[in-house]
């Protein structure tokens, strides 16, 4: 009985709103009944249907353009910090998002900047330049210099703007999951309409605390968004060798929570799937759990030569499904001119260059900031 | 055969209680499972129900009866092969309150009183209070309050002043919290500022913190912080670091807190004294108070905090009652020991429970000649070395006292700022009473042995005083 009636819960719209109705046949029993009502009103695939249906994000020329130039920074920053680290001048972990681009491009570029909560793990650089926030100060704490935004006592996997509530760059696997729904909670309780997305990657998504967070959120109605960037790898484990379950939209089924199966080598599907993610959370309907299927070009970190996969399987992601590619050619296809792609390259590039600059030229910090930020008042 | 009913133990904490009121009369058939009466311990009103059929003899002790001693017979059930014709008389009048020692001294001969344990000693009835903080005016009006009012009346008093306060945990809301320190809260704060969580330390502890970073002020109760393991993560790694690692941008205003250390024959894995690990860890505050006034201003001082804050209470000094001065908004500076007792022969230093330890051995140790001054270090980090070695420079003689193991403990560190900072003032090697190094016992006995106790301070003050 409960299959039958699950077809037409998976066909119920979006609106949670939409009240299930037991078929007339379970009324007598009130346990079977209640369950059945249980399962419409769930409508856990619904998120997917309205993704589904309507795939692609409807970008004006403007702001594909936008979301070019953005992916173009983060491509080229991120190329920029490896060639650093190979001269020396970035030390310890180095983890860089060339080949995921789209999926901070594509999801930030929905939220309010400022307004909306952004957190993630150590692999920050790229979530950091999608919000706004100046690559010149990136790129001088990833070098540890004074000027660099966490004045050099962070590091790359260590950042933080809450100016723009980017909230960090963290480096213990799943802490910003729940340390994320703190962040939604936040937004919650002051009533101010933000939402947080708390992106972490397929490994993470094994880690224990995970699950209590989803627990909470889902209890709690809390706005926000979890993002799984799969990018088929834990470091060296593949996806299949260290995940029962590999599906990971499917992860939040126990807690109640809609999941969406992304692409996310597609910055426009990524960017139409996060603005149906975004108005089911803001409507106070509580969290979302989003998988992004991604691919990171590179290593886990800098000294991972990555041997745990074939080069065929990289070259076929990026000769084949390049999301800057991808944006590329459809930008030429409307019409877009070379020259006006050349230019925005150019001045990336420039950008970049600068930001290195910036970041090899700014002194250490001073030996006094050892002592300092340990504590804020004074006891 | 009459069987003697015995006021109940319904906590491993609880040595008396009230006898609320009587659900049964005498001459009344009970079988088992009927509830009998309803008791009040300092936490809760808990059903005591019957174990054997019978009718209702004697009812001893009269409802309303405050203090009846755990073991104190209440009532009698005569059996079914008990004469029926003729029930004991429904006493005239109800006993009076009077009468409960000439009863706890019947259950001590018949043998039913609880067996004694460590932790009994862990809080002497007989312990001298503190001397009155420096930080208190004179003429200040004092209200008796338990630690426990003092805690929740720290925490309601700040959340009136600042909106940004919540107060999340386990059985913080609807139950009052698992030893009553949220009691009211609920009510007055209603279910948005006051918050029960599933039973997910890592997680809420997670959200606590997240939830600090985002400019909210949570105050984060652990049940007890044996269970604060599972989030130690963020308390260290989320909660104390960020600030540190982005270079001042991002605060972490938090108080987790809860009950630390020895109970009451509760085991290995809910006795664990957990002050040494976190006063390890830069960017934190740790604070562990003893008296109610402390635990009040502190707290308070603690909330209002920009920095994370872990707040160890102890379970065993819940209940005890001590002066709190009647001000409008008490504050304590974190960061600062008090003399709880000045003296000029030896110094001990302690905190949270030691302190009633420490007090009660130079009680005794004053009979001898031998006058002790006694540091509470109220805060563990940052320590108040100053009034350490302030006390050291003082005496000549220090001992230090902590329920907790002795490896790599506060005790350690003392003994180390000691040699470090303070070795011409020595004239003996500094000692420390700790409890013993091993998981902590379940048997009375054996629990007795491994925790710490006014004896062994008042021994090791005599060792360093050569007497």
């Amino acid at each position: 009985m409960a299959r039958s009636a699950r077809p037409s819960a998976a066909k119920s719209p979006v609106k949670t709103t939409a009240r299930a109705k037991a078929p007339a046949a379970a009324v007598d029993d009130p346990t079977i009944s209640s369950s059945l009502a249980d399962e419409a009103a769930f409508a856990l695939r619904s998120l997917q249907q309205a993704h589904a249906n309507n795939k692609r994000y409807d970008a004006s020329d403007e702001e594909l353009l936008t979301f070019y130039e953005q992916m173009v920074l983060i491509r080229r920053f991120e190329e920029k910090a490896g060639q650093l680290y190979g001269l020396g001048l970035i030390g310890g972990f180095c983890h860089l998002y060339i080949g995921q681009e789209a999926v901070a491009v594509g999801l930030q570029s929905a939220l309010k900047e400022g307004h909306d909560s952004v957190i993630t793990g150590y692999r920050d650089h790229g979530h950091m330049l999608a919000y706004g926030i100046d690559p010149n100060v990136i790129m001088a704490e990833l070098t540890g210099r004074g000027a660099g935004i966490s004045h050099g006592k962070g590091g790359s996997m260590h950042m933080f703007s809450t100016e723009h509530k980017f909230f960090g760059g963290h480096g213990i696997v799943g802490a910003q999951v729940s340390l994320g729904a703190g962040l939604a909670f936040g937004h919650k309780y002051r009533d101010d309409g933000g939402v947080c997305m708390a992106y972490f990657g397929d490994g993470a998504a094994n880690q224990g605390q995970v699950y209590e967070a989803m627990n909470m959120a889902s209890l709690w109605k809390l706005p926000i968004i979890f993002v799984i960037e799969n990018n088929g790898y834990a470091m060296g484990t593949a996806v299949k060798r260290g995940s029962a379950e590999t599906h990971f939209y499917r992860r939040g089924t126990g807690f109640r929570i809609p999941g969406m199966d992304v692409n996310g080598m597609d910055v426009l599907e990524v960017r139409q799937a996060a603005e149906v993610a975004l108005e089911y959370v803001r409507a106070g309907n509580g969290p979302v759990l989003m998988e992004l299927k991604t691919y990171r070009y590179r290593g886990h970190s800098m000294s991972d030569p990555a041997k745990y996969r074939t080069r065929e399987e990289v070259q076929d992601m990026r000769d084949n499904h390049d999301p800057i590619e991808a944006a590329k050619v459809e930008l030429l296809k409307r019409g877009v001119t070379e020259d006006k792609i050349k230019e925005i390259d150019k001045r990336i590039r420039q950008t970049v260059a600068e930001s290195a600059d910036f970041a090899e030229s700014s002194p250490e910090p001073d030996a006094a900031e050892l002592y300092t930020d340990v504590l804020v008042g004074t006891y | 055969m009459a069987i003697e009913l015995k006021m109940p133990a319904l906590s491993p904490t609880m040595e008396e209680g009230t006898l609320a009121k009587w659900l049964v009369k005498v001459g009344d058939e009970v079988k088992s499972g009927d509830i009998l009466a309803e008791i009040e311990t300092d936490k809760a009103t808990m059903e005591f129900e019957a174990v054997d059929e019978g009718i209702i003899g004697d009812i001893l002790i009269a409802e309303g009866t405050e203090g009846v001693k755990v073991g104190t017979v209440i009532a009698t059930i005569t059996s079914d092969d008990d004469d029926k014709a003729s029930p004991a008389p429904a006493p005239t009048a109800p006993p009076a309150k009077a009468e409960a020692p000439a009863t706890e001294q019947k259950a001590a001969e018949s043998g039913a009183v609880k067996a004694p344990t460590g932790t009994d000693a862990l809080v002497p009835a007989s312990a001298p209070a503190p001397a009155a903080s420096t930080e208190i005016p004179e003429g200040t009006a004092m209200v008796g309050t338990t630690v426990r009012e003092a805690l929740r009346d720290a925490m309601a008093e700040e959340m009136r002043a600042d909106d940004r306060i919540f107060v999340m945990g386990e059985e913080v809301a609807e139950y009052q919290g698992a030893y009553k320190v949220t009691q009211g809260l609920l009510a007055e704060f209603g279910p948005r500022r006051v918050i029960d969580t599933p039973i997910t330390e890592y997680g809420f502890a997670g959200i606590g913190a997240g939830a600090a970073m985002g400019g909210l002020r949570p105050v984060i109760e652990f049940m007890t912080f044996n269970f604060a393991l599972q989030a130690i993560d963020h308390i260290i790694n989320s909660a104390a670091k960020t600030n540190y690692m982005s270079g001042g941008q991002m605060r972490c205003p938090i108080v987790f807190r809860g009950p630390n250390g020895a109970a009451s024959r509760v085991g290995a894995q809910h006795s664990h004294n957990y002050a040494g690990w976190y006063a390890s860890v830069p960017g934190l505050i740790v604070i562990a108070p003893y008296d109610a006034a402390d635990a009040k201003g502190l707290l308070k001082a603690a909330i209002r905090s920009e920095d994370p804050v872990v707040f160890l209470e102890n379970e065993l000094v819940y209940g005890k009652t001590f002066d709190v001065p009647q001000t409008d908004d008490f504050v304590l500076p974190i960061g600062k020991a008090r003399i709880v007792r000045p003296g000029t022969d030896v110094t001990i230093v302690t905190y949270s429970i030691g302190v009633g330890l420490a007090l009660e051995a130079a009680q005794k140790l004053a009979d001898e000649g031998i006058d002790a001054e006694i540091v509470d270090l109220r805060t563990l980090r940052p320590l108040d070395k100053q009034a350490v070695l302030a006390s050291l420079a003082k005496t000549n003689r220090l001992v230090v006292v902590e329920e907790g193991f002795p490896v790599c403990s506060i005790a350690s560190e003392i003994i180390t700022i000691c040699m470090e900072e303070g070795f011409d003032h020595l004239d003996a090697p500094v000692l420390r009473v700790c409890n013993e190094d091993v998981p902590l016992p379940y048997a009375a006995n054996l629990e007795k042995l491994a925790l710490i106790d006014a004896k062994r301070v008042a021994d090791a003050v005599r060792k360093v005083c050569y007497r």
